[in-house]
């Protein structure tokens, strides 16, 4: 499995390979397993039944009859869990058809109804490269609207989406640069509009029979948009707000107090330079490891140890790079970057594993190695951070899920050219 | 979000995107090239020499660059990344007035020399990137600061990237801060013919003058495929067998000019042709002066541009993006041109939707120049990376590239594309001291440049961040490093 040639030759028997060992019991033996919510253990077995995790240790004896996976010199981690993609929702960036990230609405930047994985696709070729990789879990986001919709965290592994849906609602989505055709550019304006959304919507439940009568004034947005704010204002549902400005993010907080909601930043730009606030709040905060440009004057902060010191302050650090789906797979280099410029190796492990499973509330399945939990997890051939690391076996589960993807299938079409296709009687 | 994707959008969609085109593999002189160029009327042609540009357009723009000062410089006990084919393990490097003077297990020490451990360390040439919008895409991403298509006609080799470069755009330090020492800067891809590329050196200036690499040739950006048919669609061109035509009509009216000025250089006889300014850079590409650097993902619009490179006698010095370059590989290989790839960008748009992550590993296999560029201000610092992902990739495909080889794919490739290959790129005596001292493995992720010597001028120093350069917009905008100071 470890080799993409492997994988191609797997085509087709990968189903029927996989459906067997989610019933059977399997022990992974002899590898380095960073089960995250835990220290590392050397030498240490996993044992797998029925697609949970039944026990992991150094001292775990292999149940009779187990299947082994000799794992001697490998590294374990959890599945790696991208918390912000568009997987499955976008295939080709710029193609309309291939594209349902974001919402419509009435063009005045709230659809918070919107469910962005209502559109999810499970036949997109993107979920088999990335999982190739280990990912294995990701957030679907919304993207495009002051309140873009909500997001839902799914699992990379063969099914239709309620096969592979985790959490459903798993957070509301605010952008605070994707202000609407209706709203000013001005940040007090953007600022104002959000509020009146909210008290519109902390108000809606009481008058709902005066607007269904029609004897209220317009609303702040639509009735769905409106019901949809409820588990947010109820604090049972995050709301993410992606704001790079140190006073936009430090604003968004005031808000989130104000209305005592369950916040959590993305992007984040110049959230060092607010860490101290964001690590008072032991806020969730999804940042890239890349940006250290000034590509706007929002983001004038931009510097690449952003993460470490949101870490080094108390924040709940997540790495994700941007609602990418071609490169969702990319999130492990960029933890490794977020390693490089400061961020603890440990704590780059959990930002792309139980850190964001704790932020979507799905920590009880996935994000760490534990009994009980998902066997959701990735033999490595080394250090998950390094390019030159591959990822060998990958369970969702306990489904292997590895198998050829489109990129592979090209590679191999062209790997001696001309190529087959081109040969005669090929 | 990443700031990538709104910047690559742009570029990949509408704005930037370069190509290089380049000559041949086994390097035929840009002479050659014309001379044996089967369109051309042979007899009449001025051959100047390589490098050289024809009257009356030669170099009315000549870089003013000054090197820093370079004292003499041994990096001890390091691991040299030539870029010749070799490793030197606990190896040292000389530099001096410079010049790369020595390497080797061990070098003579001057006297005067400063002398730097790089135990555990590693050193490579600078890198060198193929394709970059710095100055012309500028942070912050604005419109008054975005000069980098000029728009308004499919065809515009009139005009030069240079024109439109901001010496203070704050992205140059960070590309410095990778270890890029060299660029080139491209007008974007709206355009069938986008204008003249420029080769900077990364270095502080208050004009793009003084960044210039003295004596560079010039590329010219050429386009195909979705962004010229896009930005044109009502006017045309909207199809691709529009842009090829385009091209066409183009290298017409260029052949005819080239052949009234060749005749004209040649006896001085009356006044001189009417100059025209599109022409002048056309003709330079068809007498191999000026390389075309073409921006192309598929491989049928490679095959197009190839067609239109042997109609009229140039060649495609390297093609800038080729996703598909892995499909048509042998073909690159056997014209040589090299490819300016990524190692796994790719899906924003149709033309780009297969990408595959070994491209670069399986053209360098079938014998191309594989360069790993940009075309991006984040992805520039990380040019080492994006090479070792298609490394890894490759040896799932059971292809094992060496880092020998590897290390070219953003050195002494990219120098090639350039025509620079003979100054930088490598690790050699007589070369510029463009170096980088790695603190660890140069394709680990965890690697990150230490120092970086620009003609042996220490340009870059991690542990010195008083002497960091920041740009003017940044003073007083973006705040400072901890412990940096403004210079």
């Amino acid at each position: 499995m470890t080799t993409i040639i492997a994988r191609l030759a797997m085509a087709g028997l990968t189903l029927a390979a996989a459906l067997p060992a989610s019933a059977q019991t399997i022990a992974i033996t002899g590898a380095r397993v960073f089960p995250v919510s835990g220290p590392a253990l050397d030498n240490a077995t996993i044992v797998i039944r029925d697609g949970r995790i039944v026990a992991v240790g150094a001292a775990v004896t292999v149940p009779e009859g187990a299947q082994r996976i000799d794992a001697a010199g490998k590294w374990i981690t959890p599945g790696i869990f991208n918390a912000v993609t568009t997987l499955g929702v976008s295939e080709i960036g710029n193609i309309a058809g291939s594209y349902d990230a974001s919402a419509q609405g009435r063009g005045d930047g709230v659809t918070a109804a919107f469910r962005v994985w209502d559109g999810f696709n499970p036949a997109s070729p993107l979920l088999q490269v990335t999982r190739n990789d280990g990912i294995t879990t990701v957030g679907i986001v919304p993207r495009g609207a002051l309140i873009a919709g909500q997001g839902a965290v799914v699992e990379l592994r063969n099914g239709s989406l309620r096969d592979v849906l985790i959490k459903g609602p798993a957070a509301m989505f605010a952008d605070l640069d994707a202000r609407g055709d209706r709203i000013g550019a001005s940040r007090g304006e953007v600022f104002q509009r959000l509020r009146d959304v909210l008290d519109d919507a902390r108000d809606f439940p009481r008058r709902r029979a005066d607007y269904e009568r029609n004897s209220v004034r317009d609303l702040a947005a639509r009735s769905a948009d409106l019901q949809a704010l409820q588990p947010v204002l109820a604090g049972t549902l995050p709301l993410v707000i992606d704001a790079d400005r140190a006073t936009d993010i430090s604003e968004a907080l005031t808000i989130a107090r104000s209305y005592k909601l369950k916040v959590a930043l993305s992007s984040a730009i110049e959230g060092w330079k607010v860490a101290d606030q964001l690590g008072a709040a032991k806020a969730f905060v999804m940042v890239g490891a890349l940006n250290n440009i000034p590509r706007s004057f929002s983001s004038l902060g931009a510097r690449q140890d952003n993460a470490a010191l949101l870490h080094a302050a108390g924040a709940r650090v997540v790495i994700s790079g941007g609602s990418d789906a071609f490169n969702a797979r990319n999130v492990r280099y960029e933890a490794g970057i977020a390693v490089s410029f400061g961020l603890p190796w440990d704590a780059a492990l959990r930002a792309v594993t139980l850190t964001p499973a704790e932020m979507y509330d799905v920590a009880g399945r996935v994000g760490s190695l534990d009994a009980g939990k998902d066997a959701t997890l990735v033999i490595w051939s080394g250090d998950p951070f390094e390019p030159s690391t591959r990822a060998e076996q990958v369970f969702v589960r306990g489904v292997a899920v590895q198998g050829p993807s489109r990129q592979d299938e090209l590679m191999r079409r062209y790997r001696q050219l001309p190529a087959e296709y081109r040969k005669p009687g090929a | 979000m990443d700031p990538r994707i709104p910047y690559l959008v742009l570029c990949g969609l509408l704005a930037g995107c370069a190509a290089a085109q380049s000559p041949a593999a086994p390097v035929p002189t840009p002479s050659n090239a014309a001379a044996t160029a089967p369109t051309q009327d042979t007899a009449q042609r001025v051959v100047p020499g390589a490098g050289a540009l024809s009257e009356p357009n030669a170099n009315p723009f000549p870089s003013t660059y000054k090197p820093g000062t370079a004292p003499t410089t041994v990096i001890r006990n390091a691991t040299l990344m030539t870029a010749t084919g070799t490793t030197v393990r606990g190896g040292s490097i000389l530099l001096r007035g410079g010049r790369i003077v020595a390497l080797g297990s061990s070098v003579d020490t001057p006297a005067d020399a400063v002398v730097i451990d790089g135990t555990g360390k590693f050193v490579t040439p600078g890198i060198i990137d193929t394709h970059s919008h710095l100055g012309v895409y500028p942070a912050p991403g604005v419109e008054a600061l975005s000069d980098g298509n000029e728009a308004t006609n499919p065809a515009t080799p009139y005009v030069w990237a240079e024109h439109s470069v901001w010496p203070q755009d704050p992205q140059f330090p960070r590309a410095l801060a990778a270890g890029v020492t060299t660029i080139q800067v491209l007008p974007g891809s709206a355009n069938l013919i986008g204008g003249r590329s420029v080769v900077l050196k990364v270095v502080p200036s208050t004009t793009v003058r003084g960044m210039k690499f003295p004596g560079a040739r010039y590329g010219l950006k050429q386009a195909c495929g979705e962004n010229p048919k896009r930005v044109y669609a009502s006017r045309g061109p909207s199809t691709r067998m529009g842009n090829v035509a385009g091209w066409r009509a183009q290298y017409v009216q260029a052949e005819q000019y080239r052949r009234r000025w060749d005749k004209w250089l040649a006896d001085r006889k009356g006044d001189p042709p009417t100059r025209d300014l599109g022409l002048e850079s056309l003709a330079e590409v068809l007498r191999g002066n000026v390389f075309v650097q073409w921006h192309c993902y598929t491989a049928s619009d490679m095959e197009g541009a190839m067609e239109v490179a042997d109609e009229f006698g140039f060649k495609v010095r390297s093609f800038h993006h080729g996703v598909e370059a892995y499909k048509i590989a042998d073909i690159l290989a056997q014209k040589g041109i090299s490819a300016s790839l990524w190692s796994d960008w790719g899906g924003f748009k149709i033309e780009a939707m297969d990408g595959v992550r070994a491209n670069l590993a399986l053209v360098h296999n079938a014998g191309v120049r594989a360069i790993v560029h940009s075309d991006d201000a984040s992805g520039m610092q990380r040019l080492n990376i994006d090479a070792a992902k298609s490394v890894s990739e490759a040896r799932g495909l059971g292809i094992t590239i060496s880092d020998e080889d590897a290390i070219k794919w953003i050195t002494i490739n990219p120098a090639w594309a350039l025509g620079l290959d003979d100054r930088i790129g490598s690790l050699e005596p007589g070369k510029n001291a463009d170096v980088v001292l790695w603190d660890k493995y140069p394709f680990s992720v965890y690697a990150k440049p230490e120092k970086v010597w620009i003609d042996g001028a220490l340009s870059f120093d991690r542990l010195d961040p008083a002497q960091r350069w920041r740009t003017d917009f940044e003073l007083g905008f973006v705040p400072e490093p901890a412990g940096g100071r403004s210079r």
